[in-house]
């Protein structure tokens, strides 16, 4: 298992130590850092005009100069985002680009022009009727100011041919993570709830074809050996994301096993590619158009709740769990609907809400704890 | 003829009227529609459907204490504490179709544009679920750079077209385009005859006690493309003149002495509380940044500047735009302070609050003042803070008029 063993230490060390991953980067290559925020942004045309794409989504801290711009009732991961980017911490990237998808990211991209003006911000905006023709015209605009941006910040051309290889590159990334998470199914021993989450979130901060052999060799050296067998309770993860650290841990404990995801932090990154044919930013429009089940692309079918229920069928699982950020409209308004139509299916579900910034596991062990037990015992 | 009716009392038989006749409208087995408050009525006024308007309706309920019990079913539902509260007051309605406020008849469609906020897009979705309806989605980007961009315009022309598709196969029913440059005429009428209305209220003292915008927003907001609306904010604005040529302020027992802007919505639980409050200290509010919202102008026929004014409302321009904003009502309304609602429900708002305070009081030295509150769950508002606040701010204004007295000299 050495090999194994080497890929998840060389992760564990990126997500532990972004940063250095971002200094590594431009001490070799004397290029950009473009930060992304949650979620969707093109990192094809970054990535094309190469420069690093990093995801950018907070972490635990304590809230002290954000709370200047941002009420308590902000979602934690904005808060802690805000916080970071005012202490300098973001200070090495050469600028953020942020999706304006909910109205809080809105006001994030609004504020972060003045609190944070040694970073610039690239604003982006979606367009909702995502599926016209209009809708798709707006977008490639939209993704055309971005790339004069960034040509501008470099001073090099990104050309249409440079994005359709990193449309290449990052189609065989998402792929391949699609298949780690199945293969993760098989060997939920090794690969626990927090190490799935730190495989996959280990991508945010590696050049993904980098990033995508890694996975590769993961997958291939587990594929060699035989399936584990786990008598756990088998969960999908629904939400923006499954942190604070220590709260997968507490799945180690109490013996959950995650099966899938539609977390925007894991799955929604990766579950749709860019699909093939046209001009390259009319390609990367029409990925946003094919985008199902997410709480920040428009639909009015609703159809997140029969894709999770599809999803419970397909993997076996016994259960769902809400991974609710705390303050998160576009996810709090999707929770009734998902509360009502996995009642109807007969899927049990445990609705948690998570703050980035909690201090303490003891809260969500407790219910944790008790779900377990309502599982076992049902 | 019996006696001319002022507009307030003409403002009411409206309001009673919309509700009733959308009311008998479903009765009769026409299309009725659930709009945002800001979204182009045009084209359902010129397709003949009733148009009804839950955030008005959730701001009456409010007004009238009903909110707490629809809020409550909302929440049982599984809707969380920190959406707004004027959705959880409507998810609540849709359950008992009963409220304080009156009913409103259940939609056959829906119509939503998040010019306001993207929560109208998630709220809505959730009602076109429940109900199995059509909703038309005006999707007008958000403007981080300070003008409306012209691919915007075009892609919001683009959805005008797919909407007019949309409505004609909903209703079974060519759009007819005659109709609908009238529809635009008049609109647009309404909305200049609202907005210099409420501009009278520049004139020192105001003409108008401050929380009556709030009163007549009410008709902005459900009927700007009817010719009965230009009728009664011209009849306003008349009274308003008269009041000013006689010299008469807003109210009859005391004098106004402070003008304030009040930015955010009211908080409809606490309406006579906080207008009390605040007239007690001789306080008016004389501008607000949020009924200038309905200020749609555009030249009849011009969908191009329709289009365009449609996505230039305050909250879907950038920080620039709202300093620069509030900025001119300082200017033009003559204020002597502001009072800043966090209001819990509108995140939009709240999240920008704290840096166009800091702005508009470095650029214009006026005084401010921030509380909590909510516009339709009492749970967030305390009257204590409030009126702690507003004594902060009395005796600001005090001071800087006092400075202002002795440098003048
Ligand atoms: S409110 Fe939700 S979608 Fe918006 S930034 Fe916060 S976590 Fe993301
Ligand atoms: S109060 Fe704010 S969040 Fe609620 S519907 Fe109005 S604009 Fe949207």
């Amino acid at each position: 298992m050495e090999p194994v063993a080497a890929i998840l230490r060389e992760m564990e060390g990126v997500v532990k130590n972004p940063a250095h991953a971002v200094r590594a980067f431009k001490q070799e290559t004397g290029r950009e850092v473009i930060g992304c925020l949650p979620i969707y942004v093109p990192e094809e045309i970054i990535y094309a005009g190469g420069m690093l794409p990093v995801g950018v989504w907070g972490g635990q801290t304590n809230i002290v100069q954000s709370g200047t711009y941002l009420p308590s009732f902000a979602c934690s991961i904005m808060r802690a985002i805000m916080e970071f980017a005012m202490r300098g911490i973001y200070n090495d990237l050469s600028a953020v680009v942020c999706p304006m998808h909910c109205d809080t990211l809105k006001c994030i991209g609004e504020n972060w022009k003045v609190a944070v003006p040694q970073v610039p911000c690239f604003c982006l905006v979606y367009p909702q009727n995502r599926k016209n023709p209009s809708g798709i015209s707006y977008l490639i605009k939209e993704f055309e100011q971005l790339r004069k941006k960034l040509e501008s910040l470099s001073g090099r051309a990104i050309t249409d041919e440079a994005i359709n290889q990193a449309i290449v590159i990052y189609n065989e990334h998402r792929k391949t993570m699609r298949e780690f998470t199945r293969v993760a199914r098989d060997y939920p021993l090794t690969i626990t709830a927090q190490r799935r989450h730190m495989v996959i979130k280990s991508g945010f901060f590696m050049d993904k074809a980098k990033h995508t052999l890694l996975v590769k060799s993961l997958i291939s050296e587990f594929k060699a050996l035989p399936p584990e067998k786990s008598n756990g309770i088998k969960v999908i993860l629904t939400g923006i994301m499954a942190e604070p650290d220590g709260f997968l841990e507490l799945f180690n404990q109490y013996n959950l096993v995650v099966v899938g995801d539609d977390l925007a932090q894991e799955s929604r990154q990766f579950r749709t590619d860019v699909p093939a044919g046209g001009a390259p930013l009319e390609r990367l429009a029409r990925r946003w158009a094919n985008i199902l089940g997410c709480s920040l692309a428009y639909d009015p079918q609703k159809q997140r709740s029969n894709m999770l229920i599809d999803m419970v069928r397909d993997t076996g699982a016994d259960a769902v769990i809400v991974t609710m950020m705390k303050f998160c409209e576009p996810e709090e308004f999707d929770y009734p609907i998902l509360k009502k139509e996995f009642e109807k299916a007969g899927i049990p579900h445990l609705y948690m809400e998570l703050e980035q910034q909690a201090d303490s596991v003891e809260q969500l062990r407790t219910r944790i704890q008790g779900f377990a037990e309502m599982m076992t015992t049902r | 003829m019996s006696e001319r009716l002022i507009s307030k009392q003409l403002l009411q038989k409206l309001l009673d009227d919309h509700y009733a006749g959308a009311l008998a409208a479903k009765e009769r087995g026409e299309l009725v529609a659930w709009s945002t408050s800001i979204a182009p009525q045009e084209f359902c006024e010129t397709m003949g459907i009733y148009t009804v308007y839950p955030e008005n309706h959730a701001a009456a309920i409010g007004a009238k204490k009903g909110s707490p019990e629809l809020i409550e079913i909302a929440e049982s539902q599984g809707y969380s504490v920190d959406i707004c509260s004027y959705a959880r007051v409507n998810m609540g309605y849709l359950e008992i179709q009963e409220s304080m406020a009156g009913k409103i008849p259940l939609p056959d469609l829906l119509i939503c544009c998040n010019n306001i906020c993207n929560t109208v897009i998630k709220w809505y979705e959730n009602i076109a679920r429940e109900l199995q309806i059509p909703l038309i989605m005006f999707d007008m980007p958000f403007n981080y750079d300070y003008e409306v961009h012209d691919y915007s315009v075009e892609y919001i022309k683009g959805q005008f077209q797919e909407a007019i598709h949309q409505l004609e196969q909903i209703a079974g029913q060519p759009f007819d385009y005659d109709r609908f440059r009238e529809v635009m005429e008049i609109s647009s009428e309404a909305a200049k005859w609202w907005k210099k209305a409420m501009a009278l209220a520049q004139a020192v003292s105001s003409p108008m006690n401050g929380f009556d915008i709030f009163n007549y927003m009410a008709l902005i907001v459900c009927m700007r493309g009817k010719k009965e609306t230009v009728e009664v904010f011209k009849l306003l604005a008349q009274e308003c003149e008269e009041k000013i040529a006689n010299g008469q302020g807003p109210w009859k027992d005391r004098p106004e002495e402070f003008r304030i802007m009040w930015d955010g919505i009211a908080c409809w639980t606490a309406l006579s509380a906080t207008y009390k409050f605040l007239k007690n200290h001789g306080i008016n509010m004389v501008g607000s940044t949020y009924p200038d919202s309905w200020s749609i102008i555009y030249d009849s026929n011009d969908i191009d500047g329709m289009a365009r004014a449609y996505s230039s409302n305050f909250v879907n321009r950038n920080m620039d735009f709202r300093v620069d904003n509030i900025c001119k009502i300082v200017e033009d309304f003559k204020v002597d302070g502001i009072i800043y609602h966090c209001n819990r429900s509108c995140k939009p708002q709240d999240f920008c609050q704290y840096e166009v305070q800091r702005q508009v009081e470095a650029r214009t030295g006026v005084p401010s003042v921030m509380f909590d509150g909510d516009q339709t769950d009492p749970r967030a508002f305390s009257q204590a803070q409030f009126e702690t606040r507003i004594q902060a701010l009395v005796e600001m204004m005090k001071i800087r008029k006092q400075q202002q007295r002795i440098g003048g000299e």
